[in-house]
């Protein structure tokens, strides 16, 4: 009785906590009234005029019917006409048609033109689907670049309804991509494994990543600001779960933002170099296994689209084997090659937590070295 | 055995050997409501996890198997075997034929279909789950990443494409060659026409489709790569061939629908059809434009602009032909005498439903604008208004209108206009809000969502469940009626309905036309 009405006021709690529902497409204009992207608004304004076009002829179409269901009914004892044909009439209403779609054709050319040009980028990101998080590459002219992953940030307690939903639930992710104001921004959008999409409504960019091939599209944010979208292709079990969070900032911010990037890199390469304690491979290994190994093999290494890691031969024999498994992937699997994604300090330590957590206590201690030397054979 | 037998045969081996085609006609429509309420219990699912944001009920994987089963159910299953079944019972007594042209061929489409969606079923219960990938099936995530079921999923469809190709080809054969002297093209009633368009064009595209499901089997099982990137293959190939499949496709669906409500709204108005001419055109233009417009369901893919400049074209032309069709059934009621019986009112919520289906169909071929639709909940609120309030809502006009020929026996009045109002207000509470969810941000195909779109989803969660409860109080009143329904005395049912099949008995005899009728000389209807 107790538990029917505890779930009824929570079924009832989304209706009052959002007052505000949006009903229509980003307008492109931010909520301070400023310009987003030029083409997010031409998009946005394309849209609604033939949104006003349907209504239109909606308005005369269903006005005759309606009209005809009230006065041409047999209970007010009309006879009904026969006529069944006219040539002028349906003349017309084949060529009237096609001139309001020419009239629509006009703008939507000029604006689909503008969509397809990705001349004079001011820089380049190439951008890879992966399940289920993003890459982000900053492609640098001296061949420095700088690259990371982006993952859902939400925890699995608020998907599972253990924890307050915080405001940007599914939309929230661990290492955003920072780019600066008013600058053209090119994006080359492929993937690792299936088709994804990359979609980022308020600044109207969206376009499949696709392996094996590399789209364009590009962008121009005028207005700083944080901007949230989601993967719109479907791309197995986690698809819902790989939001796009981009904070556009200016660009000053964004030179600091890529220096440091820069900094923590060569930090990491430094930290290869060196021996790691036991604890601080745990903690660093607990941290990756949550953003990269969780999502198929459980919070508690139980398994689930993938096999279960407490207890597992693979995790509990051999170093070599395992760590075939974590660098190369499973051929013919949703496991994935994680050698290209995770630096070598993240792949020792990932694997000394699979090996001594859940229960498996095998005591092994790996080390970026160790990796190292795996991956030179 | 004497040279004519004068009725069924009796138990199980009637229905197993018939080859009468009211017989497999029944059949037939009785075996796409089942699957209806199969594809409906996994719409259920899914609305039910979409009820409140948060994984509440399944998995993220089991909820990708209820959208992908659902999706096949209701395309394979329940929509496309209805329309053949009502093509199978009404197609020889409309152009005064004793049978179809194939009857053993017949009997073999119709019972090949129930161990294919058998097997298409027990995917759920194999190990890795049933397909997960969407009823589009999209490789490499249905070939290199699909669970082992797929195999048996390839094999399903390959059995449905074959049924349906023996169906089509029996259609055409008998409407060729079995119309009762007299019954020229230009006089057959418009439902006739749409089918024998709508079977050329699945003799033309379910071979497609059989060869991309082909050489998905040959890439997951026989080292072949023509959809994998890594070895030198082309996953957007698999777009291009499935839809050129797919959009012909939604056309193979909703084309018979038109020919349904081309026969309802005239009946009800007691006036003829108006535009007949140009109905049988528009019919066969947009037959023509589903070819050239498939990739309008890949603006997103990274075609050359040329490209996408070609198939937006070509696909806001489908407006012009299926404007005339909305324009003529409009002027059809125009200065009628209309009543509004059960039939009717599922014709009107037809043409009300499809015709804003067709208007965010007008929005979604602007290909600027569909970079932001694409793959959003506007697209499924689209798609379920032709597909549902298009292909179902005239189904189910259909078979109010024509289950007291069938039966003899009328259905429930009052129940039926019950029936018509709850299903229209649960559809527009379901799918009406889908259009808001989908432009302010709403991916399809999500278990879960982000809290903007919380009351929304409620709000369509609810409509669903009325809308899918309706659908029991129809099965309800179509039993009651053929149990114990009211008897009907008159051949015509109805005042305003015209045609070869009203004027046989009701219910007709299990053989009719053996002698084929006088087609009278009268202007087409």
């Amino acid at each position: 009785m107790l538990n029917a009405r505890a779930l009824a006021a929570t079924a009832l709690l989304p209706l009052v906590a959002n007052a505000q529902n949006q009903v229509n497409m980003s307008t492109g204009v931010s909520e301070a009234g400023a310009v987003i992207t030029d083409l997010g608004v031409e998009i946005y304004d394309l849209h609604m005029l033939i949104f006003w076009i349907c209504v239109v002829i909606g308005i005369g179409v269903f006005g005759v019917m309606l009209y005809s269901i009230y006065a041409h009914r047999k209970s007010k004892g009309v006879e009904p006409s026969q006529f069944h044909e006219h040539t002028g009439v349906e003349i017309a209403w084949t060529i009237v048609p096609f001139f309001i779609l020419i009239g629509m054709a006009v703008p939507a050319t000029s604006t689909l033109l503008e969509v397809y040009d990705n001349d004079d980028a001011e820089m380049s990101i190439l951008v890879t689907g992966y399940q289920w998080k993003w890459k982000y590459e900053y492609l640098d002219a001296d061949g420095e670049n700088v690259a990371f992953f982006s993952n859902l940030a939400t925890s699995q307690e608020q998907i599972y309804n253990t924890d307050t939903k915080g405001e940007n639930y599914l939309l929230e992710v661990d290492e955003p991509l920072v780019i600066p104001v008013d600058t053209k921004v090119r994006f080359l959008i492929t993937a690792n494994d299936v088709i994804h999409s990359w979609w980022v409504p308020e600044i109207a960019v969206k376009r499949d990543a696709i392996p094996g091939f590399i789209n364009e599209a590009w962008t121009r944010v005028l207005a700083e600001g944080v901007y949230r979208g989601q993967c719109t292709e479907l791309c197995g079990s986690y698809h819902g779960f790989m939001p796009v969070e981009v904070h556009v900032v200016g660009q000053n911010e964004f030179d600091d933002w890529m220096a440091a990037k820069k900094g923590a890199a060569a930090a990491d390469a430094a930290l290869a170099a060196t021996e790691l304690s036991v604890d601080e491979l745990m903690a660093r290994g607990e941290d990756v296994y949550n953003a990269s190994c969780l999502a198929c093999h459980g919070a508690n290494g139980e398994g689930g689209l993938g096999n279960a890691i407490a207890g597992s031969a693979i995790a509990m024999g051999g170093l070599d084997s395992h760590l075939s498994v974590i660098v190369n992937g499973v051929a013919g699997t949703a496991m994935q090659a994680f050698g290209a994604q995770l630096s070598d300090v993240d792949v020792a330590a990932v694997t000394t937590y699979q090996r001594n957590a859940f229960g498996n206590n095998t005591g092994d201690v790996v080390q970026a070295s160790d990796v190292v030397s795996y991956k030179e054979g | 055995m004497g040279d004519h037998h004068h009725g069924p045969a009796k138990g199980l081996s009637r229905w197993l050997y018939t080859t009468n085609h009211k017989d497999i006609g029944t059949m037939y429509l009785w075996f796409s409501f089942a699957m209806f309420l199969l594809g409906g219990a996994f719409a259920m699912i899914i609305r039910a996890e979409l009820f409140q944001p948060g994984m509440q009920l399944v998995e993220p994987g089991f909820f990708n198997q209820m959208t992908t089963l659902h999706g096949l159910v209701m395309v394979f299953g329940a929509i496309m075997p209805s329309f053949v079944g009502l093509a199978n019972w009404l197609i020889p007594m409309m152009i005064g034929a004793p049978d179809m042209a194939l009857p053993r061929m017949n009997n073999w489409s119709f019972w090949i279909l129930p161990p294919a969606f058998l097997m298409l079923a027990s995917t759920l219960l194999m190990e890795g789950g049933a397909p997960a990938f969407g009823w589009t099936f999209y490789a490499p995530l249905s070939t290199t990443y699909a669970p082992p079921s797929v195999t048996f999923f390839i094999f399903a469809i390959h059995i449905l494409g074959v049924s349906s190709i023996m169906g089509s080809i029996n259609i055409i054969a008998t409407v060729m060659n079995m119309r009762a002297p007299g019954m020229t093209y230009m006089k057959m009633p418009l439902f006739v026409w749409t089918w024998l368009i709508t079977a050329f064009l699945l003799v033309a595209v379910m071979p497609v489709l059989a060869g991309a499901v082909t050489m998905m089997l040959m890439d997951i099982h026989f080292g072949t790569s023509f959809f994998s990137a890594a070895g030198g293959g082309d996953p957007v190939l698999f777009q291009h061939i499935f839809w050129f499949f797919g959009h012909p496709e939604v056309y193979i669906i909703i084309l018979p629908a038109f020919g349904v409500i081309s026969q309802i709204i005239p009946a009800f108005s007691r006036k003829p059809l108006f535009g007949y001419a140009s109905m049988v055109y528009a019919t066969a233009a947009i037959a023509f434009l589903s070819f050239i417009v498939w990739a309008h369901h890949m603006y997103t893919v990274g075609m050359p602009v040329a490209g996408e400049l070609f198939f937006m074209y070509a696909t806001m032309l489908i407006a012009v032909p299926t404007g005339v069709k909305v324009f003529n059934w409009v002027t059809t009621m125009w200065r009628g005498a209309m009543t509004f019986e059960t039939p009717m009112l599922f014709s009107i919520g037809f043409l009300v439903l499809f015709t804003i289906g067709g208007f965010t169909g007008l929005m979604l071929s602007i290909a600027p604008a569909d970079f932001q639709y694409h793959d959003t909940y506007f697209v499924v609120a689209h798609f379920h208004y032709v597909m549902v309030a298009g292909a179902v809502f005239s189904m189910t006009a259909a078979i109010y209108f024509w289950l007291p020929k069938w039966t003899g026996r009328m259905y429930n009045e009052t129940m039926g206009k019950v029936h018509f109002w709850v299903s229209f207000i649960g559809f527009n509470v379901t799918f009406f809000p889908q259009h808001f969810v989908g432009l302010a941000g709403m991916p399809r195909r999500i278990p879960d969502y982000a809290l903007q779109f919380a009351d929304f989803n409620m709000m369509s969660s609810i409509g669903a469940f009325i809308y899918g409860a309706s659908q029991l109080l129809f099965l309800y009143n179509v039993i009651a009626a053929i149990v114990a329904g009211e008897k009907v005395s008159d051949e015509k049912v109805w005042d305003g309905a015209e045609g070869l099949e009203w004027t046989l008995p009701s219910p007709p005899p299990y053989h009719t036309f053996e002698t084929p009728p006088k087609i009278e000389e009268q202007p087409a209807h």
